[in-house]
């Protein structure tokens, strides 16, 4: 049983407060990925779990245990750091076994672990070489066997794949996941990039300015995100925010996005809205994929309007194009057979039952 | 595509203004390392020269870079009628301890500098390399003091003994090699010590199994220079010892060889020669690591 439980946790630097309390429940075997963006604080975080930063305030709990004073060491996790740090002076084998041999691990059983882990990770004829012969992502399997040998409560991963090139981040990505599902040790993870955090994560905890966003399954944040912060920055290419008035029409309410831009506002969220009628400060989030070329047939919540398109961008399967309303830059996407031509109009459908009302002023989604 | 076109422009040396450059630039850095090499082995070679030499035959008018009548009585007399072998002793026994203590000293301080942050630790560290600066001409006459102190109050009489230098030196060694190891440790990524924290490596272990083996060029190169140091040391036992049995090599050949006024060069060069051997054997065996130690840390990894 390892839980990490985090109570309040305050992290001061100075006088500058680098995490401002945060409270987190990572229950047994679950895979947790912080997200971020640079200085939000979730790598203090993660170090403070791991021992190697103090904490200025607040509980941290390992197997229900508060570990607030225990060394790194006697926390029973194990780290693998974005730089690797293998020992450059020993070999996979002696780099991997190091912790165990401190621990006064008998032999066999060291050897029995670490032949398991090389095993696991695909090292096996890589034993006896020294880091500087191995690639880029042979060290991170190296590190990540260091981990591993140990058995640890906790796995802890400081941006483990930002110093490898796009291809290899994501067959290591899909690498981790494996491991993750064959030793099922409680994990936390720290990445900048939300794609990572999607699509490892079985739960993600979006930080932000030392406080946590929100914390959900990557789906619950995808579609529905509690704060702007969340929506825009889960996804990718990122949500559309469209400055936007809320009014009283006949059938119950208009959203107005320009002078000659109007969508009526999905039935089911009439009452939800309702009191924000006439309110400045009001943002339309709207997926890119939400916003696709007309069809013939109409189904309920969407609507057509022309626009004229600014850029468009071929992906393969799918076309973005990027239009403006008003001083807002929108992404769309359409099939690539569409017909979308730069600087001509285009007929296109807003799809509003998946929209998001932001309140601006407070950042909350409505 | 890019390799035909280099391929291309090799082919034609005559036009590649880049080979051209190379070609000068390499003429001009052999013309002054030839120059170098000359004016910096002209000592050396005027040394081995005259040793073998005979009193009447240096004294001669004759071509001082050519010996008529070659001889080994130099190196006989040396090193059977002198006290030179005794200086040899004491210069090998202090320069071997003086190491010894100075990197024992140098390293587990410069970790504690560069790794452990304590309170005022910047300041101590900056303070070890001013330590430094102050030249040993002004430290010999407060050091005279102390020693008569330490005689008056605990009996101890400590000058002119050789082995005294071996609490001296390290006043020279001790604050240079620590600000070598102290770049050097502070060159070696964070992380690396994190992890072994994680490990389970106390301080001592992450010391002992990570730092010293990584940070070997930079030990050996504190070594070299350590020992360097101590063996030609001149001004201290010059300074702290007079009784021939306590000299070390740089001054009891100066002390010995010359008396009065009669220089005996033979001899002297004989002397020197083979007081320049230990350092030159010891670079010759650790040449490698020294080149690697002056270079870390010029690139990450």
């Amino acid at each position: 049983m390892a839980q990490v439980t985090l109570r309040k946790i305050v992290k001061k630097y100075d006088e500058v407060l680098a995490v401002r309390g945060i409270d987190l429940d990572i229950v047994d075997k679950e895979f947790i990925v912080l997200v971020g963006p640079s200085g939000c604080g979730k790598s203090t975080t993660l170090r403070m779990i791991a021992g190697l930063e103090e904490i200025s305030g607040g509980d941290i709990a390992i197997g229900g245990h508060v570990v607030n004073d225990v060394p790194p060491k006697d926390r029973d996790i194990a780290m693998v750091f974005q730089n690797y740090a293998l020992y450059p002076h020993m070999n996979v084998y002696e780099n991997m076994s190091f912790g165990l041999k401190l621990k006064k691990t008998p032999k066999d059983e060291i050897d029995r672990r670490v032949k398991q882990a090389a095993q696991i990770l695909d090292i096996t004829e890589l034993l006896d070489r020294k880091p500087k012969q191995l690639s880029g992502g042979q060290r991170q399997r190296v590190a990540m066997g260091r981990a591993i040998v140990r058995d640890p409560k906790v796995f802890l991963f400081d941006e483990p794949l930002s110093n490898l090139d796009a291809k290899l981040r994501v067959q290591m990505r899909t690498e981790i996941k494996k491991v993750h599902q064959k030793v099922r040790t409680t994990t936390v993870y720290v990445t900048h990039d939300q794609i990572e955090a999607m699509t490892l994560a079985d739960r993600v905890v979006v930080m932000n300015a030392g406080l946590i966003e929100q914390v959900g399954t990557p789906n619950d944040l995808y579609h529905s995100p509690a704060t702007k912060f969340v929506a825009g920055f889960i996804g990718s290419p990122a949500m559309n925010f469209i400055p936007c008035q809320l009014e009283q029409a006949a059938g119950g309410l208009n959203l107005r996005l320009a002078d000659k831009l109007s969508f009526p506002v999905p039935a089911d969220r009439t009452a939800r809205y309702a009191s924000h009628v006439g309110k400045g400060n009001l943002v339309l989030g709207l997926r890119p994929e939400h916003i696709a070329e007309t069809r013939p047939h109409t189904e309920p919540n969407q609507h057509d309007f022309d626009m004229v398109i600014d850029v468009v961008e071929p992906m393969g399967m799918e076309t973005m194009v990027y239009f403006t309303i008003g001083a807002a830059e929108i992404c769309g996407r359409v099939n690539p057979n569409a017909g979308a031509v730069a600087t001509q109009s285009m007929k296109l459908r807003a799809d509003l039952s998946n929209m998001h009302l932001i309140d601006d002023g407070t950042g909350k989604v409505l | 595509m890019a390799n035909v076109a280099i391929e291309a422009a090799a082919a034609r040396p005559a036009y590649g203004s880049m080979s051209k450059d190379r070609r000068w630039a390499l003429r001009w850095s052999y013309f002054f390392l030839v120059l170098f090499a000359i004016f910096f082995l002209m000592p050396p070679i005027y040394m081995l020269i005259t040793s073998l030499k005979t009193s009447q035959e240096i004294s001669a008018a004759g071509n001082p870079w050519w010996i008529y009548n070659p001889t080994l009585a130099n190196y006989i007399e040396l090193l059977t009628q002198n006290h030179y072998l005794t200086f040899f002793r004491n210069s090998a026994i202090v320069s071997v301890c003086v190491v010894a203590i100075t990197m024992l000293i140098s390293v587990i301080a410069a970790f504690a500098l560069a790794r452990m942050k304590f309170w005022g630790s910047a300041t101590l560290a900056t303070g070890v390399f001013l330590t430094y600066l102050i030249p040993e001409t002004l430290l010999f006459i407060p050091l005279f003091k102390m020693f008569a102190w330490v005689n008056e109050t605990f009996d101890i009489q400590l000058m002119n003994h050789w082995w005294t230098l071996i609490i001296l030196y390290p006043t020279l060694t001790v604050p240079f090699a620590t600000w070598i190891m102290i770049g050097y440790f502070a060159s070696i990524p964070k992380e690396l010590d994190e992890a072994a924290l994680i490990d389970g490596a106390t301080w001592m272990q992450t010391l002992t199994k990570i730092f010293i083996p990584v940070a070997l060029p930079g030990i050996i190169a504190a070594t070299i220079f350590t020992f360097t140091v101590s063996w030609a040391q001149f001004l201290y036992p010059l300074a702290f010892t007079t009784s021939t049995t306590e000299l070390v090599l740089p001054v009891g050949i100066i002390t010995t060889l010359i008396k009065g006024d009669v220089f005996n060069w033979g001899q002297i060069m004989t002397g020197a020669l083979l007081g320049a051997a230990p350092p030159l054997i010891i670079y010759a065996f650790l040449m490698d690591y020294y080149i690697a130690g002056l270079t870390a840390g010029a690139t990450k990894g």
